[in-house]
């Protein structure tokens, strides 16, 4: 069988698993964010924080919960890797310099993963387990949390509170990720992933060379790195080393985890909402825009038309045997369309086509399917505009579910789109203005404007994949991209939550005959059309700068 | 706690939250999934080490270098794919080369400074080594026959072969009516408009995974039209039928896992010690 039909198989299998699992996890997912009831763990978990559970919150409270929470988790995660040669299991590894580890601790703590050191030689596994993987978790479960207030928000009616943060925080960690993560870690094993707790050692090869074997609880941070769409990897080559992804089946298996939940949240809303055919509209614009991509960056990949892959013969630069051209196309799509950026393959060395796909699925915003939780707010944030341009084009006012979008909800859509191409482009503008910013290139030309315009696309889409080229591990970079990760992760959620708040306070209106109808393929296609159209206003003179440039002769 | 300002109680939730969950999410999971791992896969979960003769050879997903002291390749053994981990294989520092497709123009060394070759050239010098090690022609697309990228700066009075120092013959003598000249180490070409020359050269003999660098720089295989080219190589270095080598390569293969997922692929470390008897 030739490398396109199996990736094609490929590609279907995934698609068919995922239709599999959608159904049941989502169901699964409304029932543990509606529930009424606590178990005993939860309850004493209540208890130990000293919040009462069944208190309702206000957005506002909602919001400051939240932020309290992250920001108290950045300071655990920036004073443990401080602090890591005066605790236990550091490996003899120094404390981390105080700007990687602000970027460090930033960077897990929005979801994003972006990493400025090497793993194998910076984190001590305690750093890693207490810090980085407890972060992957409940970052995961913010980005959850966040998803299911706004869903309420369509969901209740005349109502001032959108829930309760620490229930929704708790349930979501140890309900959902805990036990999938549990399962998957042990299947990675299977596969051939490591988990232990030892350092290198040092080993005699075959032929009398000397090699530093490394050890460390991999398994069990690779399973809620890829379920929690985080990203970050326990070595520095991410989802490449053997370590992380020994097999052909553990890629597949990891680019399932990372797909899994985000497609199953429009179930999840569609279930809270009472409506499950508006959640496969949602679903069935995610679907679209997502085989599109995968499709053609496995095309881009498979062709390798550039200069050093037609001399090549492949596009086999920065990619495993194991995976060939074809898997490592759909890990990328699959790990930049989400907000993933765990990276089993290199896309600076991509074809410059292929490379600006993973940029341009970013640049979607990541709602196709996205993060979890982010994607689903995000892509219920551009139902929102789309019905507010079909408004306009009829002349009535929009709603959605039944809710109006008024001048408020839409300022707050708004605001919510315009957080990360404002970060995105004056990012890397500055960049390129000063000699900080342009030192980091690798290349030079078009990919090395690419390597910064990704950096920065990355970094404020809380994805973390890289150019991975580039060289960030300098004060500028550290300081620039821990802005844009922070702004670009608690801006967007709190216009979420402060709209959330404002469609849970309104009564539902009865739908009439000029209702615009969201559940139908007219309003999918609406969607995908608005997104493309957002995106592509946005972000093409800056991506002709780099990979078209590059890439079109 | 119902006394205190509401921001602070705020706070101290969150610390006791953070707290809570890292004892949870931090230490009792990785606990639990050690635990489990280590009964139920052991020799997975502690890195799949091979022994050889009672001593710990390496790990079957571990590649390493099969070199003598100098770097270069031992031919009795087959050689692994180029590494960008540190000096080739160390897990102490994986990477990738991040290196662009279209990154083609080399530095030439200089008194100063040694320069810096680019993806195009790398490629163009492993296979013509590939090729010289296994006895075929390590001719590719965009290589000049002495292992550069043959790319031209062309400017509007000559062209210039910006990866061929001096005095090295160009690879072509005129292009579109310019004369080509050798590259001065040192000066400037970036004027010039970039042109990497395709020649004629046919389907190359050394295939894509022996001059390419891969992602983790640890890669334990190799594609099975790589290990092919290298079995008669091994095979008259060791006195062996070549039947028997490629009988071993095939048994050391990889397929796709349920016929469909990733590539065939060819453990290398696992073949040589088949090789070696162990």
């Amino acid at each position: 069988m030739s490398q396109t039909a199996a990736g094609i198989i490929f590609i279907a299998s995934l698609i068919l698993a995922i239709a599999l699992v959608h159904k049941p996890l989502g169901d699964y997912m409304a029932r543990v964010y509606t529930g009424l009831r606590h178990n005993r763990v939860e309850r004493l978990v209540y208890r130990l924080v000293g919040v009462r559970p069944d208190a309702e919150q206000r957005w506002g409270v909602y919001a400051r919960s939240l932020l309290a929470f992250s920001l108290i988790s950045i300071l655990v995660v920036y004073g443990l890797q401080r602090l890591q040669d005066k605790l236990f299991l550091s490996l003899g590894f120094a404390p981390v310099p105080d700007h990687v580890a602000w970027n460090t601790a930033i960077s897990f703590v929005t979801n994003t993963n972006w990493q400025a050191y090497s793993g194998e030689s910076t984190m001590g596994h305690l750093v890693q387990m207490a810090g980085l993987a407890v972060q992957n978790f409940v970052s995961a479960a913010v980005g959850m949390a966040v998803a299911v207030a706004l869903i309420r928000g369509f969901a209740r009616r005349g109502s001032e509170t959108v829930g309760n943060f620490w229930v929704d925080l708790v349930r979501g960690s140890l309900r959902i990720l805990l036990p999938i993560a549990f399962v998957g870690a042990l299947v990675l094993v299977a596969g051939g992933l490591v988990q232990n707790f030892t350092g290198p050692h040092e080993i005699t090869t075959l032929t009398g060379g000397v090699q530093n074997l490394t050890g460390g609880p991999v398994a069990g941070q690779e399973a809620i790195k890829e379920l929690g769409t985080n990203g970050g990897g326990f070595y520095n080559t991410n989802s490449s080393h053997p370590f992380e992804n020994a097999t052909t089946w553990t890629n597949w298996f990891e680019i399932f985890l990372i797909l899994v939940i985000p497609f199953a949240l429009p179930r999840a809303f569609g279930r809270m909402v009472g409506q499950l055919r508006q959640g496969y509209a949602i679903v069935a614009v995610m679907a679209t825009l997502a085989v599109l991509s995968v499709v053609l960056l496995n095309v881009f990949e498979l062709a390798g038309n550039a200069t050093v892959p037609q001399a090549i013969g492949a596009a086999m630069e920065g990619k495993e045997v194991r995976f060939g051209a074809s898997n490592s196309a759909t890990f990328a799509a699959a790990t930049t369309l989400t907000s993933t950026g765990a990276v089993n393959s290199f896309h600076d060395s991509f074809t410059p086509l292929g490379g600006m796909m993973t940029l341009l699925n970013m640049m979607l915003g990541e709602v196709a399917p996205g993060g979890v939780g982010a994607g689903l707010y995000g892509m219920l944030i551009l139902a929102v505009i789309t019905v507010f341009v079909a408004g306009l084009m009829v002349g009535r006012t929009p709603e959605y579910l039944g809710k109006r979008i008024g001048a408020r909800e839409m300022k707050l859509a708004s605001l919510y789109f315009l957080v990360t191409p404002v970060l995105v482009l004056t990012g890397t503008a500055v960049a390129m203005a000063n000699e900080a910013g342009l030192a980091a290139m690798l290349n030079n030309g078009p990919h090395g404007f690419s390597e910064i315009l990704y950096a920065f696309t990355s970094a404020s889409n809380n994805n973390g994949s890289a150019f991975g080229g580039v060289t960030v591990n300098t004060p500028w970079y550290d300081v620039a991209l821990g802005l844009c990760m922070v702004l670009g992760r608690f801006l967007p959620i709190i216009f979420v939550l402060a709209l959330a708040g404002s469609l849970a306070a309104q009564k539902p209106v009865p739908a009439s005959a000029g209702t615009l109808p969201t559940h139908r393929p007219q309003f999918v296609g609406l969607v995908v059309g608005v997104t493309i159209i957002v995106v592509a206003l946005t972000f093409l003179p800056a991506l002709a700068l780099g990979p078209l440039a590059e890439g079109i002769h | 706690m119902e006394r205190l300002p509401g921001w602070l109680r705020q706070h101290l939730a969150a610390l006791r939250a953070v707290a809570v969950l890292t004892l949870i999410l931090g230490a009792l999971y990785p606990l639990a999934v050690t635990g489990v791992a280590q009964a139920l896969f052991n020799g997975n979960a502690n890195g799949s080490l091979i022994e050889k003769d009672g001593r710990t050879v390496g790990s079957s997903i571990i590649g390493q270098l099969f070199t003598d002291g100098d770097g270069n390749a031992i031919p009795r053994y087959f050689q692994s794919r180029p590494s960008a981990a540190g000096d080739g294989y160390d897990p102490l520092s994986t990477s990738a080369s991040n290196l662009g497709p279209e990154d083609v123009v080399d530095t030439l060394a200089t008194d100063g400074d040694e320069g810096r070759q680019s993806l195009l050239t790398l490629v163009c010098a492993r296979s013509k080594a590939a090729g010289e090690l296994e006895g075929v022609s390590g001719a590719r697309p965009y290589c000049t026959s002495d292992g550069v990228g043959a790319v031209l700066k062309v400017f509007p009075d000559r062209a210039v072969s910006v990866n061929q120092a001096c005095p090295a013959a160009p690879f072509v003598t005129v292009y579109q009516g310019l004369p080509v000249q050798c590259a001065t180490p040192g000066e400037d070409y970036a004027a010039g408009r970039t042109v990497p020359v395709r020649g004629d050269a046919p389907a190359p003999a050394v295939p894509g995974d022996a001059v390419t660098a891969s992602g983790s720089g640890l890669d334990p295989h190799v594609s099975v039209a790589y290990a092919r080219l290298q079995a008669p190589r091994v095979a008259k270095e060791r006195g062996l039928p070549l039947d028997q080598v490629l009988t071993l390569v095939g048994e050391h293969t990889t397929n796709r896992a349920l016929g469909f997922m990733g590539q065939p692929a060819v453990n290398v470390l696992e073949l040589n010690l088949a090789l070696d008897g162990g």
